[in-house]
């Protein structure tokens, strides 16, 4: 019986095909995905520690890792942490300011995302704040880039090393079903070239496409906002799940959708136990 | 003097023999040429065939490794209908497959895949 349960939780995260994974979504626990997704990457790339995952590409080249941590020298995220501890300390209109709504500081990394079980959502970071600047009067932030782009920067860095954790709470319907609704996400095969995200980083994680390394999905979470030079500037991790969607020529969804938020939540469990490390800087 | 004159005319009169019955086998070549040229533009294309993206073939510059070699593609796939569901349908043949469906999706128009189908014959 153990067994059985076992070799689907496999199926259901090697087995691409999407009806195998939309189907047996609810078949296995947070708890066994995470440790069948894990333990993929562990063995297809042995002697990687597992805190180096956060590392993204750079985890398993050494010549993109070379040129990374020239890079590193002078991070290119630099300035964007500077802009966002400014935003942090400018009090907003009425006078209050981001502290009074993360009352124990800029620290939260750990804390995101999370299920509130009375909103029946799931919350991220850039969503509680712009919720705290419209609480206060404030207009949201665009969520790809720009302003909340830098806050998230000064609010990672000032996360550093705290580890994910990211809790699917027992006995409640909403956040399994949430938690189910991003993993199919993850596994469904996807727009006119009919790729899912696990195609790329689990199945074909390690290989070239042309010249890009894809990334080992482990790890995918804990280094955001990210410096892309292809951008040429900083951008969060829904920015990036939408041009992943658009690469595979599928209409991807709005950053902070439901859909997003739900990948994010089955996505950031996935790497539990790993460190964040963001702002990161990226190719 | 008088042989070679003879020479001359029958060369000249196989020459002419020769042109006409090369006209259209050259143009046929030409053709096969123009499709084999089109054929190879369209695989190598990102917006379009981009196999370069997972497969080394020819002389393709920075292929990627997703995919097996594209090479002795007349040995490896004497029928061609094989070929051509290769590239209609990868999912037929391998459901995990990472290749995508040039012709289900309407990636490529079946001209175009007939097109890269006698391009990849030269390899
Ligand atoms: C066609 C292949 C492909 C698909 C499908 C794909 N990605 Fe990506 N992804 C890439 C490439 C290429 C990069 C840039 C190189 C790298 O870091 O892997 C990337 C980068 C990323 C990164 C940034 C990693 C880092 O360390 O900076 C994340 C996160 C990510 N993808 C998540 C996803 C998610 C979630 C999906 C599905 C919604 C997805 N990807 C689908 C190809 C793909
Ligand atoms: C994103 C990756 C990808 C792209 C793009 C791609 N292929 Fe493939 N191809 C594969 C993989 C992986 C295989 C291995 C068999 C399988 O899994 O279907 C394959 C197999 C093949 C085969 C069978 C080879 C054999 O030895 O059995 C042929 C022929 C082929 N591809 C041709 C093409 C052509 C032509 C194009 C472009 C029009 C193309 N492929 C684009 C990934 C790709």
């Amino acid at each position: 019986m153990k067994k059985t349960v076992v070799a689907i939780a496999t199926l259901c995260v090697v087995g691409l095909s999407s009806t195998v994974a939309a189907k047996n979504a609810a078949d296995t626990t947070p708890a066994q995905d995470l440790e069948t997704y894990r333990s993929y990457f562990t063995k297809k790339f042995p002697g990687v520690p597992l805190q180096e995952f956060s590392n993204g590409v750079y985890a398993i080249d050494q010549i993109s890792r070379d040129s990374w941590e020239a890079i590193e020298e002078f991070p290119p995220y630099e300035p964007f942490i500077e802009e966002g501890e400014e935003l942090w300390n400018t009090p907003f209109a009425n006078g209050k300011g981001y502290s009074d709504c993360f009352k124990d500081g800029p620290a939260q990394r750990k804390n995101y995302p999370h299920w509130n079980a009375e909103r029946k959502m799931v919350i991220t970071l850039p969503l509680t704040i712009n919720e705290c600047r419209e609480a206060n009067g404030e207009k949201p932030l665009k969520w790809k880039k720009g302003k909340l782009a830098s806050l998230l920067a000064y609010m990672g860095y000032e996360s550093r090393g705290q580890k994910t954790n990211v809790v699917i709470p027992e006995g409640d319907a909403g956040a399994l079903t949430a938690y189910n609704e991003g993993k199919s996400q993850y596994f469904s095969r996807r727009g006119q070239l009919n790729f899912a995200c696990a195609s790329c980083h689990m199945q074909s994680s390690g290989m070239h496409v042309r010249t890009d390394i894809l990334s080992p999905g482990l790890g995918h979470t804990t280094g955001w906002p990210v410096y892309r030079s292809k951008w040429g500037n900083l951008g969060t991790l829904h920015r990036r799940f939408g041009g992943c969607n658009q690469q595979v020529r599928a209409k991807p969804f709005k950053a902070q959708s439901k859909e997003y938020r739900n990948l994010e939540y089955f996505l950031t469990h996935m790497s539990n136990g790993i460190e964040f490390n963001g702002p990161s800087a990226r190719k | 003097m008088r042989k070679s004159a003879k020479l001359t005319a029958m060369a000249a009169s196989l020459a002419a023999v020769l042109a006409v019955s090369l006209v259209p086998v050259s143009s046929m070549a030409e053709g096969a040429k123009e499709t084999i040229a089109k054929g190879k533009k369209l695989a190598y294309n990102r917006k379009l065939g981009n196999c370069l993206a997972c497969h080394m073939m020819d002389d393709g510059v920075s292929p990627g490794d997703l995919g097996p070699p594209l090479v002795a593609m007349k040995a490896r796939f004497p029928d061609p209908a094989k070929l051509r569901a290769q590239l209609e349908d990868p999912m037929a043949a391998n459901p995990n497959t990472m290749m995508p469906p040039f012709g289900k999706h309407k990636i490529l128009t079946a001209d175009e895949i007939d097109a890269v189908i006698e391009y990849l014959y030269t390899l």
